[in-house]
Formats: structure tokens, sequence, C-alpha cells
């Protein structure tokens, strides 16, 4: 559900920077740790984009996998359940390395031709 | 009509955390201490707030109460002769499922910041959203009560991760429930390793000591580090 409000969030930063021009699509990286839903996110956007810069607009999602550091004794990994204790020392003193990602990359925007060609 | 691509590169909730850093600012202007207490609906957040917030010796407290609709919440608060702010969801988008930093900042004027050396933050009941948004607090605390499950930091571990402090609520019931404390401090303890807990009920007062302590040191600290 929180899908809702965070295409809220992707649109008016969009919109913040299209400069008042439409925009056709909107690029994110969306790190697995944020919970999205791809799908949802797809639905609520169309719907919270209406009557805006981005109605129409194609969103593009690139999933990040997450990743994890242990301070202690340096090991990286992956992981895909919510296991976040070093499997190697068990310290829990670990950082997300990646999967935390909830960033909008680029806009596509439309710009009309300022000069017919002769 | 052509199309040209505009590089962005921004966290979509940049612009929440611009106002969170600017709440931030005024409540340490204030000396005020924040605690944003989050959990499900139904979990025993206003009721451990009753059991404590009349004890805190020296310290004032102050409550902004956070629901989609109504005043229920504040109403039991304020009957403790602590003052209450509501803020209500529903004006928003069909009623916002969390507070973010704007609601919040919305509500300062109503909030006489230099009376206040504790503001506890009750947001609404909610596992997912309120965790995404932060609204200018020193410290996260979410309820996590017996009769919902040991799997649930599993399910929301970005809850579970977010916040300082888990209260495991209502260990009265434990004797009627077929629920695994410890199956559930393990699965707390993989999604945040090594975060404080305190199991308490709030309808018998078991633990609420640790709780009420807990506040209280958190107010001494930040106004230390002030």
């Amino acid at each position: 559900m929180h899908e809702l409000s965070l295409s809220s969030a992707i649109i008016n930063t969009a919109v913040r920077h299209a400069d008042g021009r439409r925009v056709s699509v909107v690029s994110l990286r969306v790190g697995r740790l944020r919970q999205v839903v791809p799908e949802t996110l797809d639905f609520y956007f169309e719907f919270v984009a209406r009557g805006t810069l981005c109605e129409g607009a194609r969103l593009e999602q690139e999933v990040v996998d997450a990743r994890l550091r242990c301070q202690p004794c340096a090991r990286e990994w992956g992981i895909d359940v919510p296991a976040f204790r070093c499997p190697t020392c068990g310290s829990g003193d670990v950082v997300v390395a990646t999967g935390n990602e909830f960033l909008v990359e680029s806009i596509e925007v439309e710009e009309a031709a300022c000069i017919a060609p002769g | 009509m052509h199309r040209t691509r505009v590089k962005v590169v921004e966290e979509a909730l940049d612009a929440n955390n611009t106002i969170a850093a600017a709440n931030r600012a005024d409540f340490d202007r204030a000396d005020v201490t924040v605690v944003n207490l989050m959990s499900a609906p139904g979990a025993g957040k206003t009721t451990l707030l009753e059991r404590v917030v009349g004890e805190l010796a020296g310290v004032r407290v102050a409550v902004l109460e956070g629901d989609v609709q109504g005043s229920l919440d504040a109403d039991r608060l304020a009957s403790l002769h602590v003052p209450v702010t509501q803020i209500n969801t529903d004006p928003c988008f069909g009623g916002e499922c969390h507070l973010d930093a704007n609601m919040v900042r919305s509500a300062l004027p109503e909030l006489a910041l230099d009376e206040v050396d504790l503001l506890i933050v009750e947001n609404v009941g909610n596992l997912v959203c309120p965790a995404e948004f932060a609204i200018g607090e020193d410290a996260r605390v979410m309820v996590c009560s017996v009769t919902e499950g040991e799997d649930k930091p599993l399910k929301y571990p970005l809850m579970f991760r977010t916040c300082e402090l888990v209260l495991i609520n209502k260990i009265d019931l434990l004797p009627h429930l077929d629920f695994d404390l410890e199956r559930l401090l393990y699965n707390i303890d993989q999604v945040h390793p090594d975060v404080a807990r305190i199991t308490l009920s709030a309808r018998t007062g078991e633990g609420v000591d640790a709780w009420r302590d807990w506040l209280a040191a958190i107010t001494v600290r930040q106004e230390a580090m002030a």
C-alpha cells in the first residue's frame, strides 16, 4: 500500500524537474529492501499522475538487488531474505551496500520543436 | 515535437527529507527530543503512552497524535493532563496512512515547543508507510504485540530496521496464545541485529518501567548533546 505514497513522491520529483514540459517516461531505480511491488507501483503511478505533467507517462523501474557488507570482517554478500547478520562472523555491524535506493534517475520530456524546418 | 532525456538522480523522498530536516532544526533549537512511535493498528501505542506520559518526573511531555480520522486517542491522552495536538490525515488524499514531515510541520505552530522536553508523535497505525517518511525525529520506536505473530519482522523488515527500540507488548496474553516469543526475538535479531527490545504489558504494567526509563534516558541524552 505504500506504493500510493511513493507514487506521489516520484511524480512530485519528476514534475519539479520537468520545468513545465510534459513527461513521457520516468526512470526509477528501486532497491529490493524498499519492499516495492513493481506492478502495484505502476498501477498507482498511472492513477496519481492524472492531471499532472506525468499523465500518461511510462514508469521504467530498474530493480537493484540487496547487498550487505560486514564492517568487522569486510565480507560482502547478497540477500534475498531479510537476514542481516554476517554469515561468516555473525556480526550485526552490517551496512547496506545496495538495495536501499529509491531514486528518480531521469525523465524524458516532450519539447515542442522551436523552428519548423524550411 | 521531440523528446529529451533530463538527468535527475534524486531520491524521490528528498522533498520529505528536506522538510524533516527543517522540523529537526526547530526541535533542536527548542531543546525538544522527538520520538516517532509506530506500530500496526491495535498494537497498543496509545495505552503504552497512557502508562508513561504522567510518570516521567521532571520531563515535560507533549503528544502529537496522528490518525486518519477522529480524536479518540487524543481524548484519552488529554484526560491525563498532557498537551495533545491532533493531526487528521484525511483531507490530504482520501486519508493518508502515515504522517509525513509536512503534516508534522503544519502542526508546529500549535505546539508550544519552549514548554516541552519530550514530544512523542503517535503515528498512524500501519507497519509500512510510516517507515518511509522521516518527520524530524530523534528516535523511532515501534510496538509489536504478541497477538500479531512471530513472522512480522520478516514481513515488514523496513519498519523493524528503521527503529531504535522495539516494544513487544501484550505479554500478559502469552499463556493464552500459540506464540513463540523466542522465535519473534530471533526474527527481530535477524532483521535488525542488536536492536534494543523491551517485553512488556501495557495492561498489567509489567516491563513498563523499562519503557519509561528509556524515554527519560533519551530525553536527557539528546539534551546533553544539544
